[in-house]
């Protein structure tokens, strides 16, 4: 099963997303936030994303989706170690419930990585 | 250049990042989330500490260090930037006891292509990359003129619009403001001198 990590600038943001997305797409797939820094203010913590991503792997690969800002660095720089961990180009809550609702019908990491950014394109107004 | 001077590089930076927190932090007040000052000032201090522990054995031992250290640290977005920075520069530099100045600069010309790639930036985004690329280049000459270009370029950033990161949010109010983090980068650049 894919792995899936919300990183955020706030802690408590990253916590509310994954229990949104867990509440509508369910809890077959793991998924961890990874919000705030190490103090508990608000930014984003390499640490916190190490110990999300080590949480959720199971072997078949981790998307981990971004809100904004150094949450985008600081996964960008984890990944450059890490090829069997991607981050998604994708809206934050849309994305990760997407990305949820695919992993947990045992999707690969390709698909699930392609549902999340999928939501880029889908209006909410038309 | 060996390990020794290295050391007295990021020792320097260290020391000149506590010294202008509170003016780094007020640059950053003016146009973004008020904390570049505080962050790299844990962030290098955080080094400090950890050049201490692990006592680095070669230059590219203290560029690595410095950078890890960096991008755990900061917790804002110069952390993964300036860590970036430093690590390409280790990995660019390789397993040597001495650094020529040539070496130097073909590792700076690195760290500038993992920086725009990591922040997806270019020059004139009113970014550190705006402080940085112009060092590049002068670095083949000498500090002195790498130190003056960054300084020149950070100054340059005043009349740009931002492009990226928080400051972008404010388009137009962007103007008039030199940004935080090419003034941290022209620090950075010019403390080479002092190593």
């Amino acid at each position: 099963m894919v792995g899936l990590v919300l990183i955020s600038h706030s802690a408590r943001l990253a916590e509310e997303a994954v229990a949104l997305a867990v509440g509508i797409a369910g809890d077959d797939a793991p998924i961890r936030p990874a919000g705030g820094t190490d103090e508990g203010g608000l930014g984003t913590s390499l640490t916190k994303l190490e110990n999300a991503v080590a949480e959720v792997d199971q072997g078949d690969g981790v998307v981990v989706l971004m809100d904004l800002g150094s949450a985008v660095l600081t996964a960008r720089a984890f990944v450059e170690d890490r090829p069997d961990v991607v981050l998604a180009d994708a809206p934050f809550i849309e994305g990760a419930i997407s990305a949820l609702v695919t992993a947990g019908t045992g999707a690969t990491l390709e698909a699930v990585v392609a549902a999340a950014e999928e939501a880029r394109t889908i209006g909410k107004l038309c | 250049m060996d390990t020794a001077f290295f050391l007295r590089w990021i020792a320097t930076v260290t020391e000149r990042v506590r010294a202008e927190r509170d003016h780094l932090t007020d640059l950053d007040r003016a146009i973004g989330d008020a904390d570049h000052g505080s962050n790299l000032d844990r962030g290098f201090t955080a080094v400090e500490e950890a050049l201490v522990t692990t006592s680095p054995a070669t230059p590219a031992d203290v560029l690595t260090t410095t950078g890890t250290t960096l991008i755990r640290k900061v917790g804002g977005a110069s952390g993964p930037l300036y860590g970036t920075l430093f690590r390409t520069l280790g990995r660019s530099i390789g397993d040597v006891a001495e650094v020529s100045p040539e070496a130097l600069a073909d590792a700076f010309a690195d760290a500038l292509g993992a920086i725009m790639k990591l922040g997806s930036a270019a020059e004139g985004d009113k970014t550190m990359i705006d402080a940085l690329a112009p060092a590049v280049p002068a670095l083949k000459v000498s500090f002195d003129a790498a130190a003056q270009a960054a300084r020149d370029g950070a100054r340059a950033t005043t009349e740009m619009r931002a492009r990226k990161g928080r400051a972008s949010y404010l388009g137009e109010r962007s103007v008039g403001h030199q940004d935080p983090g090419a003034t941290s980068m022209a620090i950075v650049i010019d403390s080479l001198r002092a190593a």
